[in-house]
C-alpha cells in the first residue's frame, strides 16, 4: 500500500508538471504535441548535471543544480517549438511531431558520443546516477518522499495564482482565446505566446528529470520517456486547462500508472487476473470518454493551434 | 519571365522546399558528426548517404538495396495514408497506432488462425480501417479533434495489440515466433522477385504492390468525383457541405482509407518476416511518425511520397553503417527527425516565395509602365 503511495505521488508529480507545462502553451495559443521531446531534453540535462558534478557536492546545491539545468534545457529545446509556431507561422502538429522523434533522437546521438568517448568500450545511451538520486529522497517513517513532489505543489499553486490572478496570466489567456482582441487592446500576442511556450519548456523539463529519477538509478535514453509526455496532454485535457482540475487527473492518471507497476501486491487485485497493460491503457480510455463527452463545448483555448496573423480578422 | 513562371508552379516550389529540408537536415547532421568527432566526420555523412554502395562487390550492394526496399514499402504506405488524410484537412497523427493495430491483425491471423497471407493483408487493412474510421466518427459525432483522439488511440492499440501478440510469443523472448517457421503460408509470395536482388528472401510482391496503391491513391484523389470531394470538404468544409457534399460522410470515410493504408503498411512489413513484434515494446514503432515526415517531405503528392520515402529508409539505413567506435546510427534518426521539423516551414517558405515573385512582378510592371509613359 505504502508503494502504491509513493508510486502514485511521484508520478502524479510527473504528469503535474508536464501537465501545467502543456497548459500554459495552450492558453496562450499554441498546441505542444512536442512535450514528450522537452521532458526527454529536460531528463537529459538534469542526468548530465547529476553526472558531472563532483562527488563531494552538498545535497542542497546538487537539488538546486539539476533542477536548474533540467529547467534549462527544457525551455531552450522549446524555443524550437516557439520560433516555428509564432515566426514562422509552421504548422504546429508538424513541429511538435518532429520534437519528439528529435528529442530521443538527440539525447541517444549525445549520451552515446559523450559515452565512447569516456570509454571506448561503451556504445551504450545509458546514465547511472545511484548514488547522485539519493539526494532527492527523504523519508518520513518508512515512506520515501521526494523533494520534487514538494516542488511541484509549489508550482501547482504559483500556475493556479499566475494564471488566473496577474495580470500576465489573465493576458496570456486572452492571447489563447483571442489574439486579435488581445492585440487591439495593446498585448502583444508574440511575445506571450513566446512566455507560453517557454513556461511549458520550463516546466515540461522538470518533468523529465523527476520521471528518469522515479524508481530506477539508470536511464537508457534510447527510450525517450515512454509516452510520459503523451499522457501528460491527456491529463491536461482531462483536467480541462485548469491547474487545480489538472492535479487532480494528474492523481488519478499517476495512481493507474503505479496500479500497473504494483497491482500485484495487492491480493484482491492480483486474484482478478487483469495483465498490467490494462491498467496502463486506462487512462487513455477515461480521456477518450472524457473528449466524448465534453468536446461539444469544450473549453479548450479557442485559437490555439492557430498562428496569429496581424492582417487577419 | 520565364524563369518566374516556372517557380511559381505549386509542385517546383514543393520541389524546392524539399530540396531545402534534405540539404538543411543534412547539413545540421553533418555539424554534429563534426563535433562529436572532427576526423570521421565527412567518411560518416557520405557513409549515411550512400547507404548500399558501402559494400565493394555488386550482389551485396544488391541485396542490401533490397534490405532498404523491403522497408521502404511499409513507410510509403504510411506516407500515404498522411497525405490522403491531410486532403482532407485532417492531420492522421494515428497513423502510428493504426500501423500499430494493422500489425497487430495480421500477426495474430497469421500465427494463431493460421490463415493464408492475402486473408492476414486484408484483416491488416480492415484493423487499420476500422481504428481509422473510429477517429473520424469521434470527430464528426462529437466533435472530438482527430488528432487527440488519435494519440489516446496510439497508446491504447500498442497496449492492446502487446496483449494480444502475447499468445503467439516465442517463449524464450519477447519477440513472436518467426513467421517462416511458424506460419508459411501467411509470407507474403515473392514471385520470383527476390532473384533480381541477389536472393534476397524478404523482397516480395510488398515492394511493387506499395507503389501501385501509391499511383490508385494518386487517381482516386485526381480523377475521381470521390477524390474531388474529399478535396473540396478539406479546402472549406462548409461550403462543400453547402455544395450537396456529406462532409460527415467523407470524413469518416477519409480516415478509414488513411487507417487501411496504414494498417497495410504493417502487412507490408510483418508479413515477409523481415522483423518480429516484440511484445515487451513500451514504444510506438516509429514507422508511423516517419510515414508524417515522408509525406510532407513528398510535397503531399502521391507520386512524390514514393521518393521521399525511399530517400528517408535510405538514409536510416545508412545509419547502420557508421563506425560505431566513434558515432552511432541514431544519428540518421536525428536528421530525419530534422528534416521534419523542417518541413513544418514548407508553407512558410512557399508563401515567401510568391511574395518575392508577386514584388518582382509588380517591379517590371511599374517599370514598363514608365517606359511606356516617356514616349
Amino acid at each position: 500500500m505504502l508503494l502504491l503511495i509513493q508510486y502514485t505521488l511521484i508520478f502524479a508529480s510527473v504528469l503535474m508538471l508536464v501537465a501545467l507545462g502543456g497548459c500554459f502553451s495552450e492558453r496562450s495559443g499554441v498546441i505542444n504535441i512536442g512535450l514528450e521531446g522537452i521532458m526527454v531534453m529536460g531528463a537529459l540535462g538534469g542526468a548530465l548535471t547529476m553526472r558531472y558534478l563532483p562527488d563531494g557536492t552538498p545535497e542542497i546545491v546538487m537539488v538546486l543544480a539539476v533542477v536548474l539545468a533540467a529547467a534549462l534545457v527544457g525551455a531552450l529545446y522549446s524555443l524550437l517549438l516557439a520560433v516555428a509556431a509564432v515566426n514562422f507561422n509552421a504548422d504546429q502538429t508538424i513541429v511538435g511531431t518532429a520534437m519528439n522523434l528529435l528529442g530521443t533522437a538527440a539525447a541517444t546521438v549525445i549520451i552515446k558520443a559523450l559515452n565512447t568517448a569516456a570509454d571506448p568500450n561503451n556504445v551504450s545511451a545509458t546514465i547511472q546516477y545511484v548514488d547522485q538520486k539519493k539526494a532527492f529522497y527523504f523519508n518520513i517513517g518508512s515512506m520515501e518522499l521526494s523533494w520534487f513532489m514538494l516542488i511541484a505543489l509549489v508550482l501547482l499553486a504559483a500556475s493556479h495564482i499566475v494564471l488566473y490572478k496577474t495580470r500576465f496570466g489573465l493576458r496570456l489567456m486572452a492571447c489563447g482565446e483571442h489574439p486579435q482582441a488581445a492585440d487591439s487592446v495593446g498585448i502583444n500576442v508574440y511575445k506571450m505566446r513566446y512566455a507560453g511556450v517557454l513556461i511549458s519548456g520550463i516546466l515540461g523539463g522538470l518533468g523529465g528529470i523527476v520521471y528518469i529519477t522515479s524508481g530506477v538509478s539508470e536511464w537508457k535514453f534510447e527510450n525517450g520517456v515512454a509516452g510520459f509526455g503523451f499522457l501528460a496532454l491527456a491529463v491536461m485535457i482531462f483536467g480541462q486547462w485548469n491547474p487545480i482540475r489538472i492535479a487532480a487527473a494528474a492523481l488519478l492518471f499517476g495512481m493507474l500508472r503505479a496500479l500497473s507497476n504494483v497491482y500485484v501486491a495487492f491480493d484482491f487485485l492480483g486474484n482478478l487476473n487483469i495483465p498490467g497493460t490494462v491498467y496502463n491503457m486506462l487512462p487513455y480510455i477515461i480521456s477518450l470518454v472524457v473528449l466524448i463527452f465534453t468536446s461539444r463545448n469544450s473549453r479548450a483555448p479557442k485559437a490555439e493551434g492557430i498562428p496569429y496573423d496581424k492582417g487577419s480578422r | 519571365m520565364k524563369q518566374n513562371n516556372l517557380l511559381k508552379n505549386s509542385s517546383v516550389q514543393s520541389l524546392i522546399a524539399s530540396l531545402m529540408c534534405i540539404i538543411v537536415g543534412l547539413l545540421v547532421g553533418y555539424l554534429v558528426l563534426l563535433i562529436i568527432n572532427a576526423e570521421g566526420a565527412w567518411e560518416a555523412i557520405t557513409t549515411i548517404v550512400k547507404n548500399f554502395f558501402y559494400y565493394p562487390s555488386g550482389p551485396a550492394k544488391l541485396k542490401y538495396l533490397g534490405n532498404t526496399l523491403v522497408k521502404t514499402a511499409p513507410l510509403l504506405m504510411c506516407s500515404l495514408s498522411v497525405l490522403f488524410a491531410n486532403k482532407t484537412g485532417l492531420f492522421n497523427i494515428g497513423v502510428a497506432g493504426q500501423y500499430v493495430v494493422g500489425a497487430g491483425a495480421c500477426l495474430y491471423m497469421a500465427l494463431a488462425l493460421q490463415m493464408p497471407w492475402w486473408a492476414c493483408l486484408l484483416g491488416a487493412i480492415a484493423a487499420g480501417a476500422l481504428l481509422g474510421a473510429v477517429s473520424g466518427a469521434l470527430k464528426t459525432l462529437f466533435n472530438v479533434n482527430e488528432v487527440i483522439s488519435c494519440i489516446m488511440f496510439n497508446w491504447i492499440s500498442l497496449y492492446g495489440v502487446n496483449m494480444l501478440l502475447t499468445q503467439v510469443k516465442e517463449t524464450a523472448s519477447p519477440y513472436t515466433q518467426n513467421l517462416k517457421t511458424a506460419a508459411p503460408q501467411a509470407m507474403l509470395p515473392d514471385m520470383g522477385l527476390g532473384t533480381f536482388f541477389s536472393n534476397n528472401q524478404y523482397v516480395t510482391i510488398a515492394i511493387p504492390l506499395s507503389v501501385v496503391v501509391a499511383v490508385l491513391i494518386w487517381i482516386l484523389l485526381e480523377k475521381t468525383k470521390l477524390g474531388y470531394e474529399l478535396k473540396a470538404t478539406g479546402s472549406n468544409k462548409h461550403a462543400a457541405k453547402y455544395a450537396g457534399m456529406k462532409e460527415n460522410r467523407n470524413i469518416i470515410l477519409t480516415m478509414a482509407i488513411a487507417g487501411g493504408l496504414a494498417g497495410m503498411a504493417a502487412a507490408l512489413l510483418y508479413l515477409t518476416g523481415y522483423e518480429q513484434w516484440s511484445c515487451s515494446q513500451s514504444n510506438i514503432p516509429g514507422m508511423g511518425f516517419n510515414g508524417i515526415a515522408a509525406a510532407f517531405l513528398g510535397g503531399l503528392h502521391p507520386i512524390g511520397s514514393i521518393f521521399s520515402s525511399y530517400f528517408i529508409q535510405h538514409i536510416t539505413a545508412g545509419g547502420a553503417y557508421v563506425d560505431k567506435a566513434v558515432y552511432c546510427a541514431q544519428v540518421s534518426d536525428f536528421i530525419c527527425s530534422l528534416i521534419i521539423y523542417l518541413c513544418g516551414f514548407v508553407l512558410f517558405v512557399k508563401s515567401a516565395m510568391n511574395r518575392s515573385i508577386a514584388k518582382r512582378e509588380e517591379k517590371a510592371a511599374s517599370h514598363t509602365k514608365e517606359e511606356g509613359g516617356d514616349k
